[in-house]
């Protein structure tokens, strides 16, 4: 009776599920070839270095990272690390680097708040003073901290490649206002603004104005510096700087998968050997 | 089951203890020699599994609280600098938090296992009660210990579930004011959460050993629900059980690490990555997956107070089942139609989980049907919550009182030894096994 009713169920249930309409869905994000991904992925050095260069003269106009230090450019696993220089501090790279930045400190000899070049043990400086100023300097729409964007939205580092690739010309019909940018990967409902022929577009506005641009970064290795390339780079920068552990982390993780593999195998034969007299 | 102790004194210095404080007697007869029925199969090495997951949470959270910082202003900031600056810090939190994960998962297969065998039934209501007690402890410090690293979802489910206790008449809105130690959620909200998630922990090892203590004295239910005859259906606990329970143990942490290692973020959600800001609320609020039917439940009532009630109620009768059950058999192996209906239990309870992560007002299958019943359209996540919470509470409250008294259940096994053996022994010469000498 109750096995008869089950099977009528999940035979209606396929019935109804049949014909079920596709849902209307965002686009699916842009997923480029990553080198950081899957068990075995590694930060590509050179990738990051690249990544560095657009986030230090695009994205850093508006972007602060305030949990980076400078000295994390120079650690294993990072852009810069050099295996000569084990402390990062020591770099000379990194030092170069930092040196290049100026950041706010108080003199110690007159209390004055001075302005000096940055080492490797100070934070990434902020572009903005406080939220407020980053906001009147915006249109209104104050920029997100990047230290952990890569962790902070759903999809990830493909997320952030396709925002940064996909500002699409907006569609006919849209009604665009001055501070707002049509963006295909950006959630939101364009039903309002809509004056064009059937749906909405997917998409979304996006008060971020395109911030790349061929050849608005110039890389030192030569890549050839197109949309693509500067958003792939800094996409894999800003997911190594959400992570700077990943690779120690999946290193560490294959040791103890491996022990452990190795351990249960033990446990197993031991377990049979050990029940190997006992009905059970 | 607890009879005679069999442990001698070997050494002096064990002669010379036994006779002052017995506490090497207490470990052998508890954990080597305890008389284990010898049919358990792998269903019962969540325990064990359990028990190793309350000692890893609390190593790992140890550590954790030596790093942490309490406040709203820094407790996002000192959860990455955790990971960031360290030594390995990065292992210990990730395993702190996937460790609640799987914390939960194994509490729900040993609930499972609970469920399926009849083991809350007498003489071990106390002992499921006790378990019931552990569940509660670890919902509130799971909770508590979301909300810490102080993220978007932290604080927003931090709001939600603190307004729950609001919907209460009279004393609701005295009750939330003294939770939140304010008119908000803030930073004596966050303050008296890590206090209380440093001590929950505790309270749960507590109740964990009167659990064990309670096991120790019926002994082990087993797949057959038969009581233990003799010793003949028995093995010593050690080496047969902490072999066996040590090989599941050694499966799951390679669970453990798959996640730890290769998915530390897929159990989270990523607005937890924002730090936490009263003005800007997630589009959609959800909690941790373990929590995610009794989310249900509570979406599931139109009214802010039913729905509260109603899902503090489900974890309610879980605490009265052993006299809601008017079963003589414990195992489902010989009850043939609480078997389906036991089934279809699990499977109304993953509806819910599947139903308190989607939106309420999300089709179940294809487009709304413009169809309204009541309050939403009968094709949507909120009538089939409905449906699954209407069985949920009939399983324990019509179906298992009913089924006990109409049900005919199959030939019970007069003894353990008896039903056909799943595995029996390469060597027929009986059931007396040493396996300390080579054979």
């Amino acid at each position: 009776m109750l096995r008869k009713a089950i099977a009528l169920a999940v035979l209606g249930l396929a019935l109804v599920a049949g014909p079920a309409a596709a849902n209307t869905e965002g686009y699916e994000l842009r997923h480029p070839k990553w080198t950081f991904t899957g068990p075995f992925g590694k930060f590509d050095a050179a990738q990051l270095q690249r990544g560095y260069k657009v986030y230090r003269e695009v994205c850093a106009a508006c972007h602060a990272m305030d949990l980076m230090y400078f000295r994390n450019l120079g650690q294993a696993s990072g852009p810069f690390y050099d295996a000569e220089y084990k402390n990062p501090n020591d770099n000379p790279y990194v030092k170069s680097l930092a040196k290049d930045m100026q950041v706010p400190d108080i003199d110690s000899e007159t209390g004055d708040v001075i302005q000096r070049p940055a080492t490797p043990a100070d934070r990434f400086p902020k572009p903005f003073p406080n939220e407020a100023a980053a906001r009147a300097s915006n249109g209104g729409a104050a920029p997100p901290d990047l230290s952990v964007i890569a962790k902070a939205r759903e999809g990830g580092p493909d997320y952030i490649y396709s925002i940064l690739t996909g500002y699409l010309a907006p569609p006919a019909g849209l009604q665009m206002t001055a501070t707002q940018h049509y963006n295909a990967y950006m959630a939101g409902d364009l039903a309002p603004y809509w004056k064009g022929q059937g749906h909405a577009p997917k998409g979304g506005f996006i008060a971020m104005p395109p911030p790349l641009a061929p050849d608005k970064v110039t890389f030192d290795d030569g890549t050839k510096s197109t949309i693509e390339q500067q958003a792939e780079d800094v996409t894999a920068f800003l997911a190594w700087a959400a992570e700077p552990k990943q690779t120690e982390r999946k290193q560490f993780g294959l040791g103890a998968m491996i022990y452990l593999l190795i351990f249960t195998v033990i446990l197993y034969f031991s377990y049979r050997r050990v029940w190997r007299n006992v009905a059970h | 089951m607890s009879g005679p102790s069999t442990y001698e004194p070997k050494t002096g210095i064990e002669r010379w203890l036994d006779t002052r404080l017995p506490i090497v007697r207490f470990m052998y007869d508890t954990a080597l020699d305890f008389p284990t029925p010898k049919n358990l199969n792998y269903w019962w090495t969540f325990g064990g599994i359990l028990a190793l997951m309350l000692g890893i949470q609390i190593a790992t959270g140890i550590v954790l609280a030596m790093h942490y910082v309490p406040h709203v202003d820094y407790a996002f900031a000192s959860v990455e600098r955790i990971m960031r600056d360290v030594n390995y810090g990065w292992l210990i939190r990730y395993m702190h938090a996937n460790g609640a994960s799987m914390f939960f998962l194994a509490v729900y297969l040993h609930m499972i296992r609970n469920l399926y065998y009849g083991s809350y039934k007498a003489p071990r209501e106390v002992l499921w009660i006790l378990g019931c007690l552990i569940y509660l402890a670890m919902m509130a410090t799971g909770f508590i210990g979301y909300v810490l690293p102080w993220g978007q979802m932290s604080f927003h489910g931090a709001v939600v579930i603190t307004n729950l206790f609001g919907a209460l008449p009279i004393i609701g809105p005295p009750i939330t004011t003294w939770l939140w130690g304010g008119f908000a959620v803030d930073n004596a909200t966050l303050n008296r959460f890590f206090s209380l998630h440093y001590l929950l922990p505790f309270v749960i090892a507590g109740l964990v050993i009167l659990h064990i203590w309670a096991l120790h004295v019926p002994g082990n239910n087993n797949p057959t629900g038969v009581n233990v005859k003799s010793k003949a259906d028995t093995v010593p606990f050690h080496p047969y059980y902490t072999v066996k329970d040590g090989f599941a143990i050694a499966v799951f942490l390679l669970l453990f690490g798959a996640f730890v290692f290769y998915n530390p973020n897929v159990l989270g959600h990523a607005d937890n990555y924002i730090p936490a800001n009263p003005l800007v609320t997630p589009a959609h609020i959800v909690p941790e997956w373990y929590f995610l039917p009794f989310y249900a439940i509570l979406r599931a009532v139109p009214d802010k107070l039913g729905g509260v009630l109603l899902m503090f109620g489900a974890i309610a009768t879980l605490f009265v089942l052993p006299w809601l059950d008017t079963s003589k058999v414990r195992s489902m192996r010989y009850r043939p139609t609480a078997k389906w209906y036991f089934w279809i239990f699990i499977a109304a309870a993953l509806v819910l989980g599947y139903c308190g992560g989607q939106l309420p007002d999300n089709p179940i299958i294809g487009a709304p049907s413009g169809l309204m019943l009541f309050d939403a359209d009968i094709n949507s996540m909120v009538w089939l919550s409905r449906v699954a919470t209407l069985y949920f509470f009939a399983y324990f409250w019509i179906i298992l009182p009913v089924l006990g008294l109409t049900e005919t259940p199959l030939p019970v096994p007069e003894g353990i030894s008896e039903p056909v053996l799943s595995h029996p022994a390469t060597t027929p010469s009986g059931a007396a096994a040493s396996p300390e000498k080579r054979g």
